[in-house]
C-alpha cells in the first residue's frame, strides 16, 4: 500500500496535468498583510477612540501640518515600484533597476518627511510619547507605519544592492511581486494614516 | 538494478553520538521533527502549569490555609493561566498541526521550513522568557518574582506604579515573542494547505482536520495581533512613559479589556476548533463510517470563525456597558451555539448507526462531546448578561472554562495523542495504562470541576487566597482538590504510557487503525521526504479508495 500504487489506482489520471495551485509567496504575504492589517487597526482604534481626551495640551489642531508632498511621493512609489516589477517580468532590466531605485528615493523622502514632522514637533512644540494622549498615539500610530516604511525599505535596498551587481533577472519576477505586494500594503495603510491623523483627527 | 546490488541505506550507519543526535533535533527543518518538538515542549510545561494548579488547589482546599504565602498564591494563578494558554494549548496545537496537515495533504514538508523553525523556537524563547521572571523579575537583585497580576493583566494594575520591577516586562515580552511565532505558524500552514496539496486534493476533498487547520491559521491572524498590539502598547506605557492604559492622564483601563478580550474569545475558538479537527477525524475511524455532514461541518467551523471575532466583550458585561452592547454580546455569543450545536449533531450523526469501536481514542472522544456539551451550556447560561452579572468573577466562571479547556481541549488532544502517536513513533500506546488513564482522569475531572460550580454559585470569588469557615465552600473546596490529585495521578499514568510504549508498545505498522487519511499510506514513523511519490487522490478518503478498489469513494463524487 504504497503511494506508487496509489497514482495508477487514481480514479481521476488527469488531474496531475491540469494540477495548479497558488504561489506560496503571494500566499503568504498576504497572510502577513492580513495579520498586520489586525495591527495597525487595534492602533488606529485607540488612535480614534483618544481624539480629544488628552488632559493637557499640544492637541493636534495646534500642532500639526498636512504632508500633502511626502504623501504623494508615498503614494508614487506604489507606482513606480509597480512598473519596475512590470518591466523585470517583460525582461527590461534597466528600466526596472531605474524604477526600483526611484522608488527607494520617495520611500527615503517619506521617512525623512516624517523625520522632519517628529523634529518639528519634539524641538518646537515640546510634543513627546509621554506629553499626553495626543502624543502617545500619534508617535505609536505614525511610528509603527515608519517603522514599516524602514523595514520595507532595507528589503528594497537590498534587492537594489543585487539588481546593481546584475544578480536580479526575469527569473526573480514571481518574488519581487511578493516584495511590491508589502510595499502596496505598507502605501495603503498611509492612507489610512493620513486619512486618520490628518483629516478626522484634527 | 536488482535490489540486492544496492547497499541498504542505514545498514551500514554508525550510531551517531547522541551529541550529534541532538544537534539534528535543534537545528532541524522537518515539519514531523518540529511537531514532535513543539508537543514535547507543550508537555514540559503541562507538568509545570499543573504542579502550579496544584499548588493553587492544595491553598485553597481548607479554609484559613497558608500553605503558601498570598504573594506567590498570586503568582502561581498567573502563571498557571498564561502557561497553559500560551505555551502548553497553542504549542501542542501548532505541534499536530505541523505534524499532520503535510502529511494528510500528501506534502513533503510546510511551505516555509525555517520559517517553521523559527515559528517554534520564538514560542519557546516565549516561554524561557516566561520563566525566568522567576529569577529576573525583580531585577536580579536575589530575590526574583513571577508575574503575578493575572492572566489578563487587566490595567492599572499592570503599570509601573502598581507592578514594579519586571515581572510584568516578562509577561509582556514572552508573550509578544511568543505571538509573533503564532503568527509564522499561521502564515505556514495557510500557504502549506493553499499551495502545497498533492494532485487532486481539491479544497472539497481535504480531511477535515486540514480545513479545520485552516479556519483556526486564519483566526490566529486576526486574534494573536491585537495581543500583540496592545502588548506594543503596554511596553510603551511602561518604558516610554506612554499613556495608553494610564487612567490619570485620560488613558482608558477599558480600552485594555477590549483590546485584551478581542485577543482573548476568539482564542477559544482557536484552541478548540483544531480539538474539533481530531474529533472529526478520529470519530469516523472509530465509528467505520465516513463523516456525517462533510460540508456542513466545513461551514459551520467558517461560522463558528467569524461570530466569534464578535463576541469578546461578553467578558465584560460587570464593567457597564451600555444596554445595547449588551444585547449585542449577548445575542452573538448565543448565537455561536448554533453552528457548534450542528457540530455536535453531525458527530453523533456519524457514530449513528456505526460500528462502534471503544478504543482508548474514542473513549475520549465521547468524553469529549459530553463534557463539550455541558461546558457549551454553562457557557449560553454565562452569554445572558444579567445572569453573568450575578456569577461573573466567581468559580461557576472557573468552572465553566476549565470544563471548555480541560473537558473539551484536553480530552481530545488526549484522543488525538492516542490515535497519532502510532504514526509518530511506530509503536502502539498501551491500551490497558490507556484505560486507566482515562478512567482516573475523566473521575477526576468530574469531581473537580462539577463540583466547582457550587461554590461559585454560593459566592466563593476566583482568584481569593484563603477564606471564611462557614459558608458551605469548605467541603465543596476540599472534593475539589482531591479531583485535581486524581487527575495529576491520571497524567502521571498517561506520561508514564508515552515512555513506556516509546520502548516497548506493540509495533504499530503503517495503518493500525483501518484509516483512510494519507498520512497512514506511509511508514510509522515516516520518512523524512514523507512520500516517496506524490500520491495522487481522487476522494476524500484516499486510503479507502486504495482498500477497495470496487467500491471507491471516487465513484460517488
Amino acid at each position: 500500500m504504497s503511494a506508487v500504487t496509489m497514482t495508477t489506482t487514481t480514479a481521476f489520471p488527469n488531474t496531475a496535468a491540469e494540477w495548479q495551485l497558488p504561489s506560496r509567496g503571494k500566499v503568504a504575504m498576504a497572510g502577513l498583510i492580513i495579520a498586520e492589517s489586525a495591527i495597525f487597526t487595534i492602533f488606529v482604534v485607540a488612535y480614534l477612540f483618544y481624539l480629544g481626551k488628552s488632559i493637557s495640551g499640544p492637541t493636534p489642531r495646534e500642532v500639526l501640518e498636512t504632508p500633502i508632498f511626502y504623501t504623494i511621493c508615498l503614494m508614487s512609489s506604489s507606482l513606480t515600484i509597480h512598473l519596475a516589477a512590470k518591466c523585470l517580468a517583460r525582461g527590461i532590466g534597466f528600466a526596472f533597476l531605474g524604477f526600483w531605485l526611484l522608488t527607494i528615493a520617495l520611500g527615503g523622502l517619506f521617512l525623512y518627511g516624517t523625520a522632519e514632522e517628529w523634529h518639528r514637533l519634539i524641538y518646537e512644540h515640546g510634543l513627546t510619547i509621554s506629553t499626553n494622549l495626543f502624543g502617545t498615539t500619534y508617535y505609536s500610530l505614525v511610528g509603527l507605519h515608519a517603522f514599516h516604511v524602514t523595514a520595507g525599505l532595507i528589503m528594497l535596498v537590498t534587492v537594489a544592492v543585487f539588481g546593481l551587481s546584475g544578480r536580479v533577472g526575469e527569473k526573480h519576477s514571481s518574488r519581487i511581486d511578493v516584495l511590491s505586494m508589502y510595499w502596496h500594503f505598507v502605501d495603503a495603510v498611509w492612507v489610512v494614516v493620513f486619512t486618520v491623523v490628518y483629516v478626522l483627527g484634527r | 538494478m536488482s535490489s540486492n546490488a544496492i547497499t541498504i541505506p542505514g545498514a551500514q550507519i554508525e550510531a551517531r553520538p547522541w551529541v550529534d543526535e541532538l544537534h539534528q533535533w535543534l537545528t532541524t527543518v522537518d515539519h514531523k521533527r518540529l511537531g514532535i518538538l513543539y508537543v514535547l515542549s507543550a508537555l514540559l510545561f503541562l507538568a509545570i502549569g499543573g504542579v502550579e494548579a496544584l499548588i493553587i488547589r492544595i491553598q485553597l482546599m481548607r479554609p484559613h490555609n497558608d500553605f503558601v504565602s498570598p504573594e506567590v498564591f498570586n503568582r502561581m494563578f498567573t502563571m498557571h493561566g498564561t502557561t497553559m494558554i500560551f505555551f502548553v494549548a497553542m504549542p501542542v496545537l501548532f505541534g499536530f498541526a505541523n505534524y499532520l496537515v503535510p502529511l494528510m495533504i500528501g506534502a513533503r514538508d510546510m511551505a516555509f521550513p525555517r520559517l517553521n523553525a523559527f515559528s517554534f523556537w520564538l514560542s519557546f524563547l516565549g516561554a524561557l522568557l516566561l520563566y525566568f521572571s522567576f529569577l529576573g523579575g525583580s531585577g536580579l537583585y536575589g530575590a526574583g518574582s513571577a508575574p503575578d497580576v493575572g492572566w489578563w493583566s487587566y490595567a492599572p494594575l499592570s503599570a509601573r506604579a502598581f507592578s514594579p520591577g519586571h515581572s510584568s516586562d516578562y509577561w509582556t515580552l514572552a508573550l509578544l515573542v511568543s505571538g509573533f511565532g503564532s503568527i509564522g505558524t499561521a502564515i505556514n500552514i495557510i500557504a502549506t494547505i493553499l499551495c502545497l496539496r498533492c494532485p487532486g486534493m481539491k479544497l472539497n476533498r481535504m480531511p477535515l482536520l486540514v480545513w479545520m487547520n485552516l479556519v483556526m491559521a486564519g483566526m490566529v491572524l486576526l486574534a494573536i495581533t491585537p495581543l500583540s498590539a496592545a502588548q506594543i502598547m503596554l511596553l510603551i506605557d511602561r518604558y516610554l512613559g506612554g499613556h495608553f492604559f494610564d487612567t490619570q492622564a485620560g488613558g482608558s483601563a477599558v480600552l485594555w479589556m477590549h483590546f485584551f478580550w478581542i485577543f482573548g474569545h476568539p482564542e477559544v475558538y482557536v484552541l478548540i476548533i483544531p480539538c474539533f479537527a481530531f474529533m472529526s477525524e478520529i470519530i469516523p475511524v472509530f465509528s467505520r463510517k465516513p463523516i456525517f455532514g462533510y460540508p456542513v461541518m466545513v461551514a459551520a467551523t467558517v461560522c463558528i470563525a467569524f461570530v466569534s471575532m464578535s463576541v469578546w466583550a461578553h467578558h465584560m458585561f460587570t464593567i457597564g456597558m451600555n444596554s445595547y452592547a449588551n444585547s449585542f454580546f449577548t445575542l452573538t455569543t448565543m448565537a455561536v451555539g448554533v453552528p457548534t450545536g450542528i457540530k455536535i449533531f453531525n458527530w453523533i450523526g456519524t457514530m449513528w448507526g456505526g460500528t462502534i469501536q471503544f478504543k482508548t481514542p474514542m473513549l475520549f472522544s465521547i468524553a469529549f462531546l459530553f463534557q463539550f456539551l455541558i461546558a457549551g451550556l454553562t457557557g449560553i447560561m454565562m452569554a445572558a448578561s444579567p445572569f453573568d452579572w450575578q456569577l461573573s468573577l466567581s468559580y461557576f466562571v472557573v468552572a465553566h472554562f476549565h470544563y471548555v479547556i480541560v473537558g473539551g481541549i484536553l480530552f481530545a488532544l488526549f484522543a488525538a495523542f492516542y490515535y497519532w502517536y502510532p504514526k509518530m513513533t511506530g509503536r502502539m500506546l498501551s491500551e490497558r495504562l490507556g484505560k486507566w488513564h482515562f478512567w482516573l482522569f475523566l473521575i477526576g475531572f468530574h469531581l473537580t470541576f462539577d463540583v466547582m460550580h457550587i461554590p461559585g454559585m454560593l459566592g466563593m470569588p476566583r482568584r481569593i487566597y484563603t477564606y471564611e469557615p462557614g459558608r458551605g465552600w469548605d467541603t465543596l473546596n476540599f472534593i475539589i482538590t482531591v479531583g485535581a490529585f486524581i487527575q495529576a495521578l491520571a497524567i502521571l499514568v498517561f506520561l508514564a504510557n508515552l515512555v513506556m510504549s516509546y520502548f516497548k508498545g506493540a509495533r504499530a505498522g503503517n495503518d493500525p487503525w483501518d484509516a483512510w487519511t494519507l498520512e497512514w499510506s506511509i511508514s510509522s514513523p515516516p520518512p523524512a521526504y514523507n512520500f516517496a511519490t506524490v500520491p495522487t487522490v481522487g476522494s476524500r478518503r484516499p486510503l479507502w479508495d486504495l482498500k477497495h478498489p470496487e467500491d471507491p469513494d471516487s465513484r460517488y463524487e
